[in-house]
């Protein structure tokens, strides 16, 4: 297989034609611009459509509109365009239709800037409109893996049959690596049972839809929905471990900056000091039993993330407090450096003596 | 001869057909409720009924058949 | 004796829940007897939008998608661009359309989208319990309203035939009404011609519908029908105002010498 240079947001989108996508509808937006860009060029010489929308609003909807036809769509778009967009997958998590959304974050809140962030993880696991429901977040940390992870996720959604969000940031989205595309052959799941691409007078008519005026009707609804997010968490939870073994602090990150607490990890241990490092891959189902397993001979946990501390909740409650857990982060766009993350593995090493 | 079938529960007793009769021959009884409770549209002379449907053109809740 | 009207096949045989004399179900007819005529059911996904129509979905025999308020012109872009062998068509109302959905209304229409738009005109928000509307009349009294839609403070109505007819990708854009049966009639015809022009690939046609809406007007149906005429004519004349395919035939006449129609 041959080895290509792409930015994330190129291969991410190459990935997502590979991967059988047929419907790209977004809003011009940075750092997401070379992903729509790039599929303006390819999806018309690719037998795909390209649109560009009036608003994330009306891009989002258009998503609903493919989606409920069975089409294999996708969405993409960064934080300001997400909360735009977050009345349109509330409704779609509520129709059960599949479909992909990228988040390529930047700061905020507001206008916020255009570097990379991670200030979305609460709205990209808590929340991502209203109402119960989850979305399954992929969270890739290269962009090999952004590759890897956009084919998961299209089969991930039609498998559970909801919306999946591919959580990248400007980081990601703008640098470059070698990447290869693994063959594969696009399959589409059975969608024979719900979609509305026209009855052809051999069926009754499918209604794609999330209003249930009953309110029992309604809870009900939430309730089979929730059975399918049970077994999602306890079937597709993934993650990554490092030097996690012997580890007296366990570091954990996602995404771009759990390749600068890597490097943190590594020089701590060149020092003496047995840090490990867990990277959640899926940030919704959160990977709570490979978090515990990982820490299992862990006096500190060291939660690093490009945002004021908002994964950190999570990992408190999969480990249930029952071990200290401290946070290091810089946010508006500033990425941690792995000194800064070293400094700090080095006071909680002293802490730990 | 035509005729003008009202489906009795289906009629909401809005009247709007009885605007649409060129014969003037719909009008609503006030005999029997149906289910809704409401009074429903009938025809007052079934032989005067031409089959034009006006009423039934008019009607918002499909409920009067013509035949003939 | 044989049945000469009932009900068309591609309207389900369910009891309405719009109140009596609110004509949406005599447009609701009029869509579904095209459908019939087409013989598109089988072919054909409707999009619905919030308001009063929200349960369309329940109505129709076709294929139904619900969309968020507003948004039925973007979902049904989606529909269509994803499976363009679909006749698709949205059922609007004014709130939905004209204040909330603006957007996507007119960027629907100006990219030529090829989808049938049902545009349900009565001048409020009925399912929330009649608000002042985009098209509510100056004067009208309504619940958000209560001294009468006053234009220095409330802006004025909107016409949105005469809006979208200045954009190109609008094929069509026709206002009719449903307040007699000679104009009911002009309704499924204009209904027919919109799903015309999708099969020819026309692009974006729009068919508004002077609608009543007894229980918020606080009138009965028949004095509704009454106001239709007087007030709400008046102030939305009907009549067509666009026709690409009149106008290419005048294009086509006029180059050829003749007179145009």
């Amino acid at each position: 297989m041959e080895k290509v240079l792409m930015k994330g947001n190129e291969a991410l989108a190459e990935a997502a034609i590979r991967a059988g996508c047929k419907c790209f509808f977004g809003y011009p937006i940075t750092p997401q611009t070379e992903l729509s860009e790039y599929l303006a060029k390819q999806m018309p010489k690719r037998g795909g459509v390209f649109l560009q929308a009036e608003s994330e609003v009306a891009a989002i909807n258009m998503v609903l509109g493919a989606a409920g036809t069975g089409t294999r769509v996708m969405t993409s778009s960064s934080s300001p365009g997400i909360s735009l967009k977050s009345e349109g997958i509330s409704y779609i998590a509520g129709s059960d239709v599949p479909c992909l959304i990228v988040n390529v974050e930047r700061g905020g809140p507001g206008l916020g800037s255009i570097q990379p962030s991670q200030q979305d993880y609460w709205q990209a696991t808590k929340g991502l409109g209203h109402g119960d429901f989850h979305l399954i977040i992929l969270a890739p940390n290269s962009v090999q893996e952004v590759v890897n992870l956009v084919t998961k996720a299209f089969d991930l959604g039609e498998k559970y049959r909801m919306p999946v969000m591919l959580l990248s940031d400007g980081l990601l989205g703008q640098m470059m690596e070698p990447v290869e595309f693994p063959e594969i052959t696009p399959s589409q799941a059975d969608n024979s049972a719900w979609a509305a691409c026209g009855t052809k007078m051999e069926r009754e008519h499918h209604i794609v839809n999330s209003l249930y005026i009953e309110a029992l009707d309604l809870e009900e609804q939430v309730k089979r929905r929730y059975e399918r997010y049970a077994k999602i968490e306890e079937t597709e939870a993934m993650a990554e471990t490092y030097l996690c073994e012997d580890a007296d602090i366990i570091v954990t990150a996602f995404g771009a900056t759990s390749r600068v607490a890597k490097s943190a990890v590594n020089k701590a241990r060149a020092e003496g000091i047995k840090a490990g490092l867990f990277r959640p891959i899926t940030l919704w189902p959160f990977p709570k039993a490979e978090l515990n397993a990982a820490c299992k001979n862990a006096k500190a946990v060291l939660s690093v993330e490009m945002n004021m501390g908002q994964m950190i909740d999570d990992v408190k409650l999969a480990l249930d407090c029952r071990l200290p857990v401290s946070f290091f982060g810089r946010t508006g766009g500033v990425v941690p450096s792995p000194k800064e993350v070293l400094e700090e593995l080095r006071k909680l090493n002293g802490g730990a003596q | 001869m035509a005729k003008m079938n009202v489906i009795f529960d289906r009629c909401k007793g809005c009247e709007l057909c009885t605007t649409a009769c060129p014969k003037q021959i719909v009008a609503i009884q006030h005999e029997k409720r149906n289910k809704e409770g409401v009074f429903t549209a009938y025809c007052t002379d079934d032989d005067a009924c031409i089959g034009c449907a006006m009423c039934a053109m008019m009607c918002p809740d499909c409920a009067i058949i013509i035949e003939n | 004796m044989a049945v000469k009207f009932q009900r068309p096949h591609s309207l389900c045989d369910v009891r309405l829940h719009y109140c009596a004399g609110c004509t949406h179900g005599i447009i609701h007819r009029l869509v579904a007897e095209v459908i019939d005529e087409m013989g598109i059911e089988g072919t054909t996904v409707g999009v619905c939008p919030v308001g009063c129509s929200v349960f369309a979905y329940n109505y129709f025999n076709c294929d139904m998608i619900e969309a968020p308020h507003g948004r039925a012109p973007a979902v049904a872009t989606g529909v269509k661009r994803a499976r363009p062998d679909l006749n698709v068509f949205t059922y609007q109302g004014d709130g939905d359309l004209a204040a909330i959905g603006t957007a996507e209304t007119v960027h629907a229409a100006t990219r030529g989208e090829n989808i049938v738009v049902i545009f349900v005109n009565n001048g409020t928000y009925g399912m929330t319990g009649g608000q002042m509307a985009p098209t509510t009349l100056p004067g009208q009294v309504t619940t958000t309203s209560p001294y009468g839609r006053d234009p220095k403070t409330a802006g004025y109505p909107v016409r949105v035939c005469e809006m979208l007819s200045t954009l190109s990708g609008t094929a069509l854009a026709v206002r009719t009404a449903v307040d007699s049966v000679p104009h009911i009639r002009e309704t499924k015809k204009m209904i027919r011609k919109a799903f015309e022009n999708q099969q020819r690939g026309n692009g974006f046609s729009i068919v508004e519908v002077l609608s009543t809406c007894p229980s918020n007007w606080g009138l009965t149906p028949k004095e509704s029908i009454k106001r239709l005429q007087e007030e709400c004519i008046p102030y939305y004349p009907l009549g067509v105002y666009k026709d690409v395919e009149i106008a290419e035939a005048n294009a086509d006449l006029l180059a050829m010498g003749g007179a145009a129609k």
